[in-house]
């Protein structure tokens, strides 16, 4: 068994980050995220294994640290939060179109614009379908636990590496600033240069004799290049709809009813289901773990065993698109959402069930 | 068994580090915790409060709205909280600055004058484990040795000549605590 702590989800990822063998870490403060590179500046990563925390002059600087420490094969993360991530997009994009691997965290705060500091879950739209421009989609992971938020981290970077793709893990303020029990996996080392140049092949990494040049780019004017690098994008993304949708079911065996709900809102909804159970309503919890891929299949297969099913979200419906996007033909499908940073409470839900769904 | 409390007062009254030396010690005792602050624009002196959840099993929601066990210091959250005790909960409050003292008939209460002991003693500093004293005499959820782990774990290594202080406050606290209302 690993090393138990009582952590903070923010400081939970920061003690990944260094235990996943990571390079280097560029951000910049913004609540309720600050305590990442807080962590990481009082932990004196550089001490333990040669890791690097810089604090950049802003978010678009941190993005595109990000950009150059990946081309040279480096494992780089970044984090922030949704005013802050907005920022990143371009870079984002940059980094999707060059095929570069790096972990983005957003703790997610109330939007748009400067918002409210409190929780919410308003940026799946920008985390799922793309955020900045053009045709390109990142793995995203939705932890629910403190647990997830550290080994998401290792995760993330293990399919950040696999699929030469940003990996974003969607996070909000409250799972970002509660404590609870961490199992901390044991430290990886860091990838010596000598394995970054067998790993990663496609890295810039110095040109010897034997090898051309390596150019990391987004960019080909060449538009019969450029749609051979989106149809090479398409079938990585495709690959990971196969491959990497990792979803989590919970009392749907004998469920007539189903909430479906992400991070933090599928812990509320865990104890809404205690609370309906205990009034003789048979629910269910489905909960998608990536975002991007979406379990798309499993929705649509629960669905045809219940009879509605609620989306519960902390924001004005933006998961439940995907929803009915999955599903084969019309069911019942009904959302219930709090935004700006107010969490919704378990007995709400409840009663959204028994009037949105087992009423209406 | 799963124990819902808040905690609730000023900040700066250790509040939240009540709350993490008690989660801490339920960890050492291979509970499962969770502690979620209020983190909104709070500022010093101004209110602060703590969601602790100590339980034998799988935690769900970490957000919830009624408590088996309320411990307030302060008037605002006197206010705020004596209403999501639930029925046949505890409340537990230090009378110091209350002046609307609690009306619910149908719960457990308590008053630990912990706030004028501590500055009698000059222990103002472990004023918050007296009243953690208090809860634990009537829900002893934490068996004294992983209390003592919990306080190695969070205070940091140069407070660690503070732990028996530490330890001596629960014990003042024990002894403070006053029925003021107490269901059959």
């Amino acid at each position: 068994m690993g090393e138990l702590r009582l952590m903070k989800g923010n400081e939970a990822v920061a003690e990944a980050a260094i235990r996943a063998g990571c390079d280097g870490y560029f951000g910049y403060p913004i609540t309720p995220q600050s305590e990442i590179m807080e962590y990481l500046m009082v932990e004196k990563p550089h001490e333990r294994t040669g890791m690097v925390v810089l604090q950049a002059e802003s978010e678009v600087a941190s993005i595109n640290m990000l950009y150059g420490g990946a081309g040279t094969g480096k494992m780089v993360m970044t984090s922030s939060s949704s005013p802050g991530i907005s920022l990143m997009q371009e870079g984002i994009s940059y980094m999707a179109g060059a095929e570069l691997p790096c972990l983005i965290v957003n703790v997610v705060r109330g939007g748009p614009g400067l918002g409210t500091i409190q929780p919410s879950q308003a940026d799946y739209f920008q985390a799922v379908k793309g955020g900045g421009h053009g045709d390109y989609h990142m793995i995203v992971l939705a932890p629910a636990s403190v647990q997830e938020m550290s080994d998401f981290v290792k995760l993330g970077f293990d399919l950040a590496f696999k699929y030469r793709t940003p990996v974003l893990i969607l996070s909000d303020g409250a799972i970002g600033q509660m404590m609870e029990k961490v199992e901390l996996f044991d430290p990886i080392p860091r990838r010596t240069n000598e394995e970054v140049i067998r790993q990663c092949p496609w890295a810039a990494t110095g040109k010897p004799k034997e090898r051309d040049h390596i150019i990391i780019t987004s960019l080909d004017l060449d538009p019969a290049g450029q749609e051979k690098i989106n149809l090479k994008l398409q079938a990585k993304y495709r690959q990971m709809k196969k491959d990497e949708v990792r979803f989590e079911m919970i009392q749907c065996e004998d469920a007539e009813y189903i909430f479906i709900a992400f991070g933090l809102s599928a812990r509320i909804c865990q104890k809404a289901m205690d609370i309906a159970r205990a009034k003789n309503i048979k629910v269910g919890l489905f909960r998608p773990v990536t975002l991007f891929p979406f379990p798309a299949k499993a929705i649509a297969e629960i669905s045809k065993k219940v009879k509605g099913m609620l989306v519960v979200e902390m924001n004005a419906g933006q998961m439940i698109e995907d929803v009915r996007l999955s599903l084969d033909s019309p069911q019942k499908v009904e959302h219930y959402g709090r935004f700006g940073g107010i969490i919704p409470a378990p007995d709400e839900v409840v009663s959204a069930l028994e009037q949105q769904i087992i009423g209406g | 068994m799963t124990e819902e409390i808040i905690i609730a007062g000023f900040g700066g009254q250790g509040v939240l580090s009540m709350g993490k030396i008690l989660a801490y010690s339920g960890v050492m005792q291979n509970k499962e915790v969770s502690w979620m602050p209020s983190y909104g624009p709070e500022m010093r002196g101004g209110t602060a409060n703590v969601t602790v959840i100590i339980s034998d099993d799988r935690i769900s929601s970490p957000i919830i709205n009624s408590f088996d066990t309320a411990i307030i210091l302060n008037q605002q959250s006197m206010d705020k909280f004596e209403k999501t005790i639930k029925p046949g909960g505890l409340l537990i409050y230090d009378p110091n600055g209350i002046t609307r003292h609690p009306v619910r008939r149908d719960i457990n209460i308590y008053s630990i004058e912990a706030a004028d002991e501590a500055g009698k003693l000059g222990l103002s500093k472990v004023f918050n484990m007296m009243v953690l004293g208090g809860f634990l005499k009537l829900k002893p959820l934490i068996a004294p040795e992983y209390l003592h782990k919990g306080l190695q774990k969070s205070l940091p290594v140069r407070h660690h000549n503070l732990i028996e202080d530490n330890e001596k406050a629960v014990e003042i606290g024990k002894a403070l605590l006053k029925p003021v209302l107490v269901l059959n």
